[in-house]
């Protein structure tokens, strides 16, 4: 209510405004007033567009930007856990042990392949499924209200469902498969298997999101481009390979580059999806990923400092993927 | 409210798009969905839902049915029972409180914040707005788990493990908010609205009060229900600073149902129904909100 009555007084205000137009001759008084005025309003005018963004800029820098920086830092040292601002110079120890730890490896090449398994069959599957959604479609807000429930469903939750329907004895998934003649497939402990479980997750919550943003990306774009391709005689087919595609290309970069970020961070799903294991991401650590390797040397083993090594290990394999794309964007666009 | 949220962002971008395609048909262009690809869309929708449903069959159970084929595809009589178990059990009811608080707090601040900063960047001059926006949208590239352990010694020298605040504080700003917020204020707010308030003396906070929040007040609430789902399925951090004893939050909580020593299938299923029926709710009221501020987020990149 009270919004409403101070909202409708600049109107009032602009109508009394010509009353006190400059040409209005003004006593010495006022004048001194106004340069006063004038004063203030310049200074308002310079700074209050910094007052406005610094409360972001600020914020990151406090629980953003700091702590990264930080935690290169302390990847330098060694520190427990048990005693977190306890900290020891250790120089590259951090980073020799765990370049020489197997499981290192091991899970940085786990995060490489569900990251591929989850990224390229969603990001494919988003794209027809925003061409169909892009046809004069009767329940359309239906269909795009019902892809968009997963996304609102947890990690946590996401993963529980997922564990039982790929349950090996019981689940769902196997029991579909027997009626076209596949044996038991032991989604938990067989290596390629069970990290296409855990990709499961990951397509099944982001795919809708992704359909909508390609979605929006088609909707906007020119009309005529489609037109005159169909006057050059280009089929559906010919007319979605050659305008869609090509005018979609920046979405494309765009979602690839964030579902590159998100699965390289990937650590919630293959936590819920051996709930005995958890840090360990399988018996044979067969779908422990990077972010889960972190996890399960800074907290179940305790060493926040080797922790830190992976962090910042990660954030320069992310420069890095951030560089590569960036090169071949720009060869794209020369292509072009 | 509903209406004028309907009518900005949730209509308006499909019905232009309806009128343009409807003139595309005639040219041979694209046409209404055929048969098949109602039956592909069917498809997937099924596969978006059916997880959600058997959630719910599972939980209507009990552990017995659950180990048993073929598996259960219709409800059981336990439902209640479980839940009431699971809502006990989980300490969902704090939990419930704990998220609300959180997600209630981060997700009125990003709005509040986004909105100013998203207004400064899209209508006001000033040295160095495109650079700094570039750096807004460069921390959208940093993944905020790469942080996680100096804020960890943060916690834990300040003593605020299992403290909210150490999972709201992390979690008030957001590149995206801001982003989002400048995008739409830069096609929905008209200069002249701003100048008319300049011309009658109103300071730059005035301009904002009276003229930036009525005119943004639609996207700011799609934003806050988008940081809202965001923040109340938020899972690592808070499963590292509120994980030890008794204060937890929904994702905490029913993480923890799962890790039992002898889990009760039908119980876990319970309380991951209960931790995601509220987000359910709010996207079968405000769905279609919500696609159309994604959409629109996504759209001017």
């Amino acid at each position: 209510m009270s919004r409403h009555d101070t909202a409708a007084s600049p109107v009032q205000d602009r109508g009394a405004a010509p009353g006190r137009g400059p040409a209005a001759p003004a006593p010495p008084a006022d004048e001194t007033h106004r340069t006063r005025l004038s004063r203030r309003w310049q200074r308002d005018m310079r700074w209050s567009p910094y007052a406005f963004v610094s409360p972001f800029f600020l914020l990151f820098a406090a629980f953003g930007l700091f702590p990264l920086i930080y935690t290169g830092w302390a990847s330098l040292h060694t520190v427990e856990l048990t005693a977190p601002t306890d900290m020891q110079w250790a120089g590259l120890h951090n980073y020799t042990r765990i370049f020489d730890d197997d499981f290192f490896w091991n899970a940085a090449k786990n995060t490489l392949t569900i990251g591929i398994i989850s990224t390229v069959p969603q990001l494919l599957m988003a794209m027809g499924l925003a061409h169909l959604l892009n046809y004069k479609l009767r329940g359309s807000t239906f269909f795009r209200v019902a892809m968009l429930a997963p996304y609102a469903t947890s990690i946590a939750a996401a993963s529980l469902v997922f564990v039982l329907l790929f349950g090996r004895d019981y689940g769902v998934i196997n029991w579909a498969l027997h009626f076209v003649g596949v044996d038991k497939v032991d989604w938990q402990n067989d290596k390629w298997s069970s990290q296409i479980a855990v990709s499961s997750v990951v397509i099944w919550r982001w795919t809708g999101y992704n359909a909508l943003i390609y979605l929006a990306a088609m909707q906007a774009i020119p009309q005529d481009l489609y037109e005159s391709a169909a006057l050059d005689g280009a089929n559906r087919w010919q007319q979605f390979f050659h305008v869609t595609v090509p005018q979609l290309r920046p979405t494309i970069l765009f979602t690839t580059v964030v579902s590159t970020i998100g699965a390289s961070q990937l650590f919630g799903e293959p936590l819920m999806f051996d709930s005995i294991k958890g840090a360990s991401g399988g018996t044979d650590h067969q779908f422990q990923t990077l972010g889960l390797y972190l996890y399960e040397q800074g907290w179940v083993n305790q060493h926040l400092g080797r922790a830190s090594a992976i962090a910042w290990t990660m954030f320069l394999i992310l420069i890095l993927i951030g560089v590569v794309n960036y090169v071949i964007s720009r060869r794209l666009r020369a292509s072009s | 409210m509903t209406t004028t949220l309907t009518n900005s962002s949730g209509d308006a971008p499909p019905k232009t798009a309806r009128v343009r395609r409807s003139k595309a048909a005639r040219a041979g262009g694209q046409l209404h969905a055929g048969p098949a690809a109602y039956a592909v869309l069917v498809l997937f929708t099924l596969g978006s839902l059916f997880p959600l449903v058997w959630t719910a069959i599972a939980a209507s159970r009990d552990n017995n049915r659950l180990a048993q084929t073929p598996p259960p595809f219709w409800f059981g009589s336990n439902l209640m029972h479980n839940l009431r178990i699971a809502w006990t059990d989980a300490n969902l009811g704090k939990a419930f409180l704990n998220t609300t608080i959180v997600a209630g707090v981060s997700a009125t601040t990003i709005v509040f914040l986004s909105t100013v900063a998203g207004f400064a960047f899209a209508k006001l001059r000033f040295r160095g707005r495109n650079g700094l926006m570039l750096v807004v949208i460069g921390t959208m590239m940093v993944p905020p788990q790469l942080s996680i352990i100096p804020l960890y010694m943060m916690v834990a020298k300040l003593n605020w493990s299992d403290q909210l605040q150490a999972v709201i504080l992390p979690s008030l700003v957001s590149a995206f908010g801001v982003f989002f917020m400048r995008q739409y204020l830069l096609q929905a707010l008209p200069d002249e609205l701003i100048e008319a308030a300049r011309v009658d003396g109103a300071s730059s906070w005035r301009v904002v009060w009276h003229v930036v929040f009525p005119a943004a007040r639609p996207a700011m609430a799609v934003l806050g229900m988008l940081m809202f789902v965001q923040s109340w399925n938020d899972f690592l951090w808070p499963f590292l600073v509120l994980s030890q004893n008794g204060n937890p939050t929904v994702q905490v909580a029913i993480a923890g149902l799962g890790r039992g020593f002898t889990p009760d299938q039908s119980l876990i299923m319970a309380g991951a129904l209960l931790g995601t029926l509220p987000l359910l709710l709010v996207f079968a009221i405000f769905g279609k909100q919500i696609v159309g501020g994604i959409m629109q987020g996504a759209v001017k990149g």
